[in-house]
């Protein structure tokens, strides 16, 4: 049961609950299952809850691995 | 799509791919499993396979809860439905998984049981509250990913004295799960199988952190790479794995970092353990009974545990002879060594539970890849 | 339909706060008057004013086409149409999609008591409104009404008469290897707009039902001299039932190239959401040509300049392959098959 989206926090809305938008679609999901996130953060949501906080800085450290020529004539 | 368009870069996948060419040595061949079920439907529907060179093997493990989720377990769902009256919440992957007397959820539903799909277990509650006249159980499956979401309608439930509300629970253990293929005769003792290392699951990781996994990496000397669920990441840590076999290192490694710590959500772990506790033993289709691998409700909220409510015996059903899936889930044998795949077994008409949910192996082999096993003319 | 209908009720049909119920099926003055009253005012032409069960329509000049469709939509009233736009677009587009001219309508309705009929008008309303636009008549139709429970509100069949020109043959068994594929736009974005709607899923650009009479691109893509084989709208199952149905009754495989199917982005991102692939998902406003490779481009041109058609697009070939496979390479770079939908397509958790 892995599918889980990572979305960007909107608004938040009531004890524990956020509206997310993943590329423009917008939906409230519960964040009784975090803490210390807030708007601007991206979170990873399964089934209609937050599950972790997204790491904006570790993201670009991964892409910027995936593009790393090593040692591979380009 | 921010973080999920740039993690299915087709240029990044032709870097990837080279320099896991690069990397390989020549005359080693690498098997890698890959234990979640997302990731086994990323190798397929992204066509993976296909850019990693001929000596990496992909093995299917069993990461697709609804693949081992025992026959005899449905049924008691269904009972459920069509005996005790009750609104049945259930995710979808788990409506078409046939069960015995020729039933599936989807059927009961034909047959006049009030059963219903939900997306997440807060649907199930709130139609709890909304029917206050009927009894409503939600049929939980999954890995840890999944099991905070139930722990969490529990203890509301209980907060709020729903009463009429109750969980039908069958949540699984990745660890014990990798423990089991490990122990396997073929892994451990005979050698038959070749396993170097494991891609962990991502979205477990979130919620049980990296920790875990460093038990298999010393005990068994295996090395363990978390990847994240786009395409990018699943050849990334492919790419870690054979440098780490290569090197010798049997390590845990991280390349979920963007979501993954060693610790992992504490709060979800602390909510799970308040609500759950392990049981001794628990039969996962394909695999057989597994120790310590799954959980129960604990005492403390028994009134909200529908196996104690309504006082039901878990009744195994074996799988059809022919059905390989205990092997392939293994990785012993591959989907197209089953007698059964593509003839009785297909996605229509599942014989067993890699067909069943469109993770498993051999139904995602059979939806995105087996016109690779026949020779065909493309353009 | 009944014979002259007395002018003189004792009231007329009370719209805003008035419900079908069993009479405006049984064929007496109730349901005489739900015809004259309702039906009849919004579809209103030359056949109808006969009055007679059966339009009498005059000669065709040409082979006939008759196609038929039933509607069971649920929301009944969707962002960018309703089930009364679309059962009138969808019959006229199966029509169309066998190169013939649309001409004549019949609906048919099965109603549950206790419906609306403000509702009922206005999804006649939009019936009328979308045959209008199509130059299409409503010649003949039927009412019955059932009880509570046993209908989804309401249930509509059309069938669709149409006249094809001498020389035109399409069919879905002419596929050869070689041919281009081609798709008139973006694929998901009807499925998606009823989805939305059941699983509250709101949006910063609004996803809208693609529901539309495709007859008018259609002529102007026959009239433009490309070879076509063969043309079909994508409906449920999507694009992957149609090109694999194609490919099945050609006895062909199809290669498809996934970076080139026009997706929106708001679309893709609802299918994340959701566990979907807009492969799967429903549209009501697209087709997919299958023609000779050396007309693609001009087939291309002619589609791109009808204002339903703007991001037409190639999307793959056909080729030999007894296998009938259709694959697809990633937008990856892997190749991947797109099978049949095994099922109903349940938004996946895993």
């Amino acid at each position: 049961m892995c599918l889980a989206i990572p979305a960007r926090i909107e608004e938040m809305s009531g004890a524990d609950a956020a509206v997310v938008n993943l590329g423009g679609v917008r939906k409230e999901i519960s964040l009784a299952l975090v803490e210390g996130v807030d708007v601007g953060d991206y979170v990873i949501v399964h089934v209609g809850y937050a599950l972790s906080r997204l790491d904006p800085d570790e993201a670009e450290k991964t892409l910027a691995l995936f593009a790393e020529l090593n040692g591979v004539a380009s | 799509m921010k973080y999920v368009d740039e993690f299915r870069d087709g240029k990044l996948a032709r870097n990837l791919a080279a320099s896991i060419t690069a990397a390989i040595l020549p005359d080693r061949s690498y098997s890698f499993m890959e234990f979640c079920g997302g990731h086994t439907h990323a190798i397929s529907r992204y066509g993976i396979a296909e850019l990693l060179p001929a000596n990496v093997r992909m093995i299917h493990g069993p990461g697709c809860p609804v693949c081992v989720l025992p026959i005899g377990r449905v049924d008691n769902a269904i009972r459920l439905a069509l005996e005790h009256g009750v609104i049945l919440c259930s995710y979808g992957d788990t409506l078409r998984v046939p069960a015995s007397d020729d039933l599936s959820l989807l059927k009961a539903k034909a047959r006049g049981g009030d059963v219903r799909m939900v997306y997440s277990s807060a649907d199930a509650l709130q139609i709890a509250r909304d029917n206050p006249q009927r009894e409503v159980v939600f049929f939980a499956i999954g890995f840890e990913t999944t099991t905070p979401p139930t722990a969490l309608v529990i203890r509301q439930a209980a907060a709020e004295g729903l009463s009429n509300f109750s969980v039908l629970c069958n949540h699984v253990l990745t660890p014990s799960a990798i423990t089991h293929i490990l122990e396997s005769p073929e892994v451990r003792q005979y050698g038959t199988v070749p396993l170097d290392g494991f891609i962990g699951p991502a979205h477990v990781s979130t919620v049980i952190g990296s920790r875990p996994y460093e038990h298999f990496a010393e005990e068994y000397r295996k090395p363990v790479v978390i990847a994240g669920f786009e395409p990018l990441d699943v050849m990334q840590a492919i790419l870690m794995l054979v440098r780490q076999v290569n090197d010798g290192r049997a390590q845990v490694e991280n390349e979920f970092t963007r979501a993954v710590t060693r610790d992992g959500n504490v709060k979800a772990q602390a909510l799970v353990s308040e609500v759950f506790e392990l049981r001794r033993s628990f039969e996962w289709r394909g695999l057989g009974e597994v120790p310590y691998s799954a959980l129960k409700v604990r005492q403390a909220f028994a009134w909200f545990d529908a196996e104690t409510r309504y006082g039901l015996d878990y009744i195994p059903v074996a799988d059809n002879r022919a059905c390989e899936c205990g092997a392939i889930l293994r990785g012993v044998k591959k989907p197209q060594d089953c007698k059964l795949f593509g003839t009785a077994c297909t996605p229509e008409s599942p014989m067993g539970s890699c067909m069943v949910s469109s993770e498993g192996a051999c139904a995602a082999h059979y939806t995105y890849g087996r016109f690779k096993d026949i020779a065909v003319a493309a353009a | 339909m009944n014979g002259k209908l007395k002018k003189h009720y004792v009231r007329a049909l009370d719209i805003r706060n008035g419900r079908v119920d069993m009479s405006h099926g049984s064929g007496g003055r109730a349901m005489a008057q739900l015809i004259e009253e309702l039906f009849g005012r919004a579809f209103d032409n030359d056949f109808l004013r006969q009055g007679n069960d059966g339009a009498l329509l005059p000669q065709a000049h040409g082979r006939l086409v008759m196609a038929t469709d039933a509607h069971v939509v649920s929301p009944l009233f969707f962002p960018g149409g309703d089930i009364g736009s679309l059962s009138v677009h969808g019959t006229i587009n199966d029509v169309a999609m066998m190169g013939a001219r649309p001409l004549y309508l019949s609906a048919a309705f099965v109603l549950e008591e206790g419906f609306p009929l403000a509702d009922l008008q206005r999804i006649v309303q939009s019936m009328a409104s979308a045959a209008r636009e199509a130059g299409v008549s409503i010649v003949t139709g039927d009412t019955k009404v059932v009880e509570q429970g046993s209908a989804d509100g309401i249930f509509i069949a059309t069938t669709g008469v149409g006249v094809v020109a001498d020389g035109i043959d399409l069919s879905g068994a002419h596929a050869r290897p070689g041919d281009a594929i081609l798709v008139s736009g973006s694929i998901g974005d009807h499925g998606i707009a009823i989805m939305s709607r059941r699983e509250n899923l709101a949006f910063d650009v609004p996803i809208e039902s693609d529901t539309a009479a495709l007859h008018g691109l259609v002529e102007a893509m026959l009239e433009c001299g490309a070879a076509i084989r063969c043309l079909r709208d994508p409906t449920r199952g999507g694009l992957a039932a149609t090109l694999n149905e194609i490919a099945t009754q050609s006895g062909v495989g199809m290669l498809l190239d996934e970076a080139a199917i026009p997706v929106k982005p708001v679309v893709d991102a609802a299918c994340e959401f959701l566990g979907l692939d807009p492969l799967y998902v429903a549209n009501e406003g697209k087709l997919v040509a299958i023609c000779a490779a050396r007309d693609a481009e001009r087939l291309l041109a002619a589609m791109r300049a009808h204002p339903l058609a703007r991001e037409a697009a190639v999307i793959g070939t056909v080729h030999e392959d007894r296998h009938h496979f259709v694959q697809m390479k990633t937008g990856f770079g892997g190749h991947r098959n797109v099978d049949w939908l095994a099922g109903e397509q349940l938004p996946r958790i895993c």
